[in-house]
């Protein structure tokens, strides 16, 4: 576990946030992070510093009205023009019709449009996609493709862990940026490492069997 | 029909290549690369997006609806009044207006540019007290009521009486007739409908039905029997389907009387019907396509009001598609309402835990219909019972079908006042269970049901430890405490229409249709399970193709349905295509076509199997013609059957300071005849256990009393089970001899009736106390364990 790739610093191995919400581009203070300052040390002067920090990017005015919008998804570059208020989320899915990330709650609970930004998982739902142009995004499209499937996803299928499948792109993607992170995650890890994401069928005994799996035929 | 048997049976437990296998679905792939195209995810050209200004009332008149400012904003395409000046509104979220704009941010800005006025009207929420003093009805039935009674699934015998006694208030048009059939009302039914008394509805200011006092056996001759009389307060609220993928279509009009609508449905054959109904435009001008659905459990068999408010506005946009999917709050306030079920009861039993009596004075709603009894006494068929149902009409949306329609409210209020009972004596309540057996076989068992509840009980019992882990109520020291409980459950499952169109080409490809869906059940696995079992082929050397009313019709799937009637339908299509290709081929053997068999990829001699062609070379032996059958259900040869059971146990934690309960483990023993696809259904079985966690721990529709809207639509504080909060879960089918012969029966409904009962009696074996209400959350445990604590949740 000592080789984990990205980890920050500050936190607490057996507390892992499955989830960081994305930074926002300038300040570099995610929102996970501020809770945790404000959290643990209700520190007032760091707490105005962030607050600052916020003030400031609103001094860069986006729209209203349409802006130029350049991301890269999959390792390719897409381009669009887009009102600034349209999420990650909206943009994935109906401008560049990668239709993989699932729109549910709408408002970062239910895990069903994880994907991965700088190789962290994040829910696309509360992103802008302004906010998201400079990061490599990858969704689950980008993992692999029937024929030649991601691990991950054949361990899904090998051990039925979708019905409707609705939920199953975000939980895929989530075990991607979990398994990156815990390349031999305990029964208890798993459970926090994906506590952010909800199915509705009912698929948790088949997940469990298949993140297993998925860590045992990658450290193969 | 012994020859039809013969013919088109199941093939036996040595000859299944496929049938009962370990099979990976077959759509897997798609789903897990995110490549399934949901309707949600479907991007017609040119396609706008819709949004849907709802009523903020729960109750309230329509006084004005100004769209003028909407309709001149550059981007709106088209904007239809869908509740205007002078409707009713019944519930909060109700739709009102809806836009259509060249994207998403454009349609929002309309829909707030648009002004409603509303004459508010006094509301009413509260489902959860009980009704005192009510006076029994005696007025005419409303269209409502009977409906009512139909999604209740109330029997014939006990609708008709009901009918009988109190009249309509309204005449059966042929429209509506046609309506009921569709919705597969037996004629019985709908002609004694026909032929009751119509007359004047009295007027009726409260929101309360007290239907008719039910009797059975002598109930006060029962109690006296007993030694023991156990009194208790059980229910559960009202729950939401929260599918994942919510409601909504695209619809588009490729001329002026054609409508094409990918649409999330359940029930893909029957809905050109309902739109042909709204639309006024002939059913054969309508096109349904849906690949895949996120989830339906019971809420999406119609077009809804929002289906045929999305044609009315693509149709005001010049025809362009036009997508409508619910927000999540909609969703939540107006797709999806499981009734509510409370009640009071008494259970009077011997010492030796013999039952004798029961009665319950119950109450739930359903939304503005009330709310039909649940099954009491459920299963377990108590000889002396008197009991008696209160309707609640409230402002909260319409009820749906969810999973095995009041099941598991009957069961949850059954199971838990039996375990009150047995605890009452000092007795185990599976050995009361036990004692009590016999009370479950039904009145016209063709099944051994009864053994089969005792063998159930017997291996869930060792699956979960019962002899080494139950104690007698609120034993244990220390602060957390653990505890276990039962439930037995039951359901139909006979299998619907359906029809299966099977091509064999001359080039050896196979090709399946069907106007069926797959919810995510395994439906397109079992039926290529069915075609390649009986054909030699494997999954992947056929094309299924379902999702769309141009294939041969297939019943929707509700009711654990499905698996009965595509399997059946599968399987004659494929024996007929099997007969013809061996007709075809047998000279070329030398052999005669009966002694054929179709086995791993080739047609051969059964007597000697190296007399063989290859599946492609016997199917080049057609020239040009390819084999066409077309299997039907109901057909020939007794396939299917119906009525399944179960047992679930549950095994749980709970901390006494702060209330949380925690799953430890779960488990079922279940049966539902000849398994075709043993991987997906433990499937069905492992989620039906996990929405009853979710059930029985979280959901709940929280309603204002003094707002009349929800105030949890949303899914932060509408709460699902997460994979941390399940535990450990044992899946165990009951297959093979005495349960094969029976051929395949549903399974989508029956294991998700039992867990709630199984954890509320386990949280009460644990700490001592019953929490009467779901869901069991951390506050009413706590109030349980101090009832002099304040706020204690009694009625």
């Amino acid at each position: 576990m000592d080789d984990l790739p990205e980890k920050p610093a500050k936190q607490d191995k057996n507390d892992e946030p499955k989830k960081s919400k994305p930074s926002s581009s300038s300040s570099g203070v995610s929102r996970r992070d501020f809770l945790k300052i404000s959290g643990v040390s209700a520190a007032v002067p760091l707490v105005s510093h962030v607050s600052a920090l916020a003030l400031d990017d609103t001094a860069h005015v986006q729209g209203p009205g349409k802006v130029p919008v350049s991301l890269n998804v999959n390792g390719k570059k897409l381009n669009a023009q887009l009102e600034p208020r349209v999420t990650l989320l909206d943009a994935l899915r109906d401008q560049f019709e990668l239709t993989g990330a699932k729109r549910v709650c709408d408002r970062g609970t239910c895990g069903a449009c994880t994907i991965l930004m700088d190789n962290k998982a994040v829910y696309a739902c509360s992103v802008l996609a302004i906010d998201a142009q400079a990061a490599q995004i990858t969704t689950v499209e980008g993992l692999g493709e029937p024929g030649h499937l991601h691990p991950i996803q054949q361990a899904f299928i090998d051990n039925d862990a979708q019905q409707c499948g609705f939920c199953t792109p975000g939980f895929v993607v989530a075990t991607k940026a979990f398994l990156d992170q815990h390349p031999n995650p305990t029964p208890e890890q798993i459970k926090h490492g994906l506590g952010g994401n909800f199915c509705r069928c009912g698929t948790y005994a088949g997940m469990r069997a298949a993140v297993l799996q998925a860590a045992k035929t990658k450290g193969a | 029909m012994a020859d039809d048997n013969t013919k088109y049976g199941w093939p036996a437990a040595g000859q299944r290549t496929l049938i009962g296998k370990r099979i990976s679905r077959v759509d897997g792939p798609d789903k897990v690369s995110g490549r399934a195209k949901y309707t949600y995810d479907v991007h017609r050209p040119g396609m706008l997006y819709g949004k849907v200004v709802r009523s903020p009332h729960a109750h309230a008149k329509v006084v004005s609806v100004d769209a003028s400012a909407a309709e001149k904003m550059p981007g709106v395409k088209g904007v239809y009044i869908i509740q205007d000046k002078g409707s009713e509104i019944h519930w909060a979220g109700d739709d009102v207006v809806v836009v259509a704009a060249v994207d998403e941010p454009t349609a929002a800005d309309a829909a707030r540019a648009i002004k409603v006025e509303y004459q508010p009207l006094p509301f009413f929420v509260d489902d959860f007290t009980q009704p005192q003093n009510v006076a029994e009805s005696t007025g005419p039935l409303t269209q409502r009521d009977v409906g009512q009674m139909i999604n209740d699934d109330m029997p014939d015998d006990q609708l008709l009486a009901t009918v009988q006694k109190r009249g309509l208030a309204f005449k059966v048009s042929p429209e509506l007739a046609k309506r009921l059939k569709d919705n597969e009302v037996s004629d019985e039914v709908i002609k004694a409908l026909q032929a009751a008394p119509v007359k004047e509805p009295q007027p009726n200011d409260s929101p309360y039905k007290k239907e008719t006092e039910q009797v059975k056996g002598d109930p006060d001759a029962g109690f006296k029997e007993a030694d023991v009389v156990s009194e208790g307060v059980y229910g559960c609220p009202v729950i939401t389907h929260c599918c994942l993928e919510s409601h909504g279509s695209i619809a588009e009009w490729p001329d002026n009387d054609h409508l094409f609508s990918h649409i999330s449905t359940q029930n893909v054959s029957g809905l050109a019907g309902q739109f042909a109904q709204a639309l006024k435009i002939p059913e054969s001008n309508v096109h349904v396509h849906q690949d895949h659905i996120g989830g339906g459990f019971g809420s999406k068999f119609g077009i809804d009001r929002w289906g045929a408010y999305t044609a009315q506005v693509s149709k005001k946009a010049g025809g362009k598609p036009v997508r409508v999917m619910l927000e999540r709050d909609a969703e939540l306030e107006v797709a999806g309402c499981r009734p509510s079920a409370f009640a009071k009861v008494k259970v009077g039993a011997k010492k030796d835990g013999t039952l004798t009596a029961w009665q319950s004075e119950s109450w739930g709603t359903g939304g503005p219909g009330g709310g039909g009894a649940p099954p009491m006494p459920y299963v377990v068929n108590i000889p002396n019972q008197r009991k008696q149902h209160t309707a609640v009409a409230t402002n909260i949306g319409p009820a749906r079908a969810w999973r095995a329609p009041n099941h598991p409210q009957g069961c949850l209020i059954t199971m838990s006042a039996i375990e009150d009972c047995a605890a009452k004596i000092g007795m185990d309540p599976l050995q009361l269970m036990l004692k009590n057996i016999a009370l479950t076989a039904p009145p016209e068992d063709t099944f051994h049901r009864a053994e089969t509840y005792r063998d159930e009980l017997m291996i869930a019992a060792d699956l979960i430890g019962w002899k080494q882990n139950w104690h007698p109520r609120g034993q244990g020291s220390g602060t957390t405490k653990r505890g276990l409980g039962l439930a037995i459950h039951t359901w139909g499952g006979r299998g619907h229409e359906s029809n299966c169109a099977l091509t064999i080409y001359p080039t050896g490809s196979v090709e399946i249709q069907m106007g069926t869906q797959d919810l995510g059940v395994g439906t397109r696995t079992a039926i290529l399970i069915v075609a390649g079992d009986t054909l030699g082929l494997q999954l992947n050397q056929m094309e299924l193709k379902i999702g769309d009313n141009q294939y041969p019709k297939s019943g929707g799937s509700g009711g654990s349905t499905t698996i009965g009637g595509v399997s059946s339908s599968t399987r004659r299509a494929a024996i007929d295509a099997r007969e013809q290709l061996f007709a075809k081929v047998a000279s070329a053997l030398n052999a005669k076509p009966e002694d054929l068999e179709a086995v791993g990829g080739s047609i051969r001699v059964k007597s000697a199997p190296s007399r063989s062609l290859s599946w492609k070379d016997a199917c080049a032996r057609l020239g040009t013609q390819p084999i066409q059958a077309l299997g039907k259900n109901p057909g020939p040869g007794d396939l299917i059957s119906s009525g399944v059971g179960g047992a679930v146990m549950a095994d749980v934690s709970v901390d006494t300071e702060t209330g949380i309960v925690k799953m430890n483990k779960m488990v079922c023993a279940q049966d539902c005849g000849l398994v075709i696809s043993l991987k997906t259904a433990e499937s069905q079985v492992y989620g039906a256990m996990i929405m009853g966690i979710a059930t029985t721990l979280y959901e709940e529709k929280i309603m204002d009393n003094n707002l009349g809207a929800m105030l949890n639509p949303n899914m932060d504080f509408y709460r699902l089970a997460g994979i941390g909060d399940v535990g450990e879960l044992v899946v165990h089918m009951m297959t093979g001899k005495g349960y094969d012969e029976r051929g395949p029966i549903g399974l989508g409904e029956p294991p998700t009736v039992g867990p709630m009962a199984a954890i509320g009696n386990a949280v009460a074996n644990a700490i001592g106390v019953r929490v009467p209400f779901l869901p069991i959350t951390p506050d009413r445990v706590v109030n349980a364990l101090n009832p002099q604590g304040g706020n204690n949740a009694t009625v």
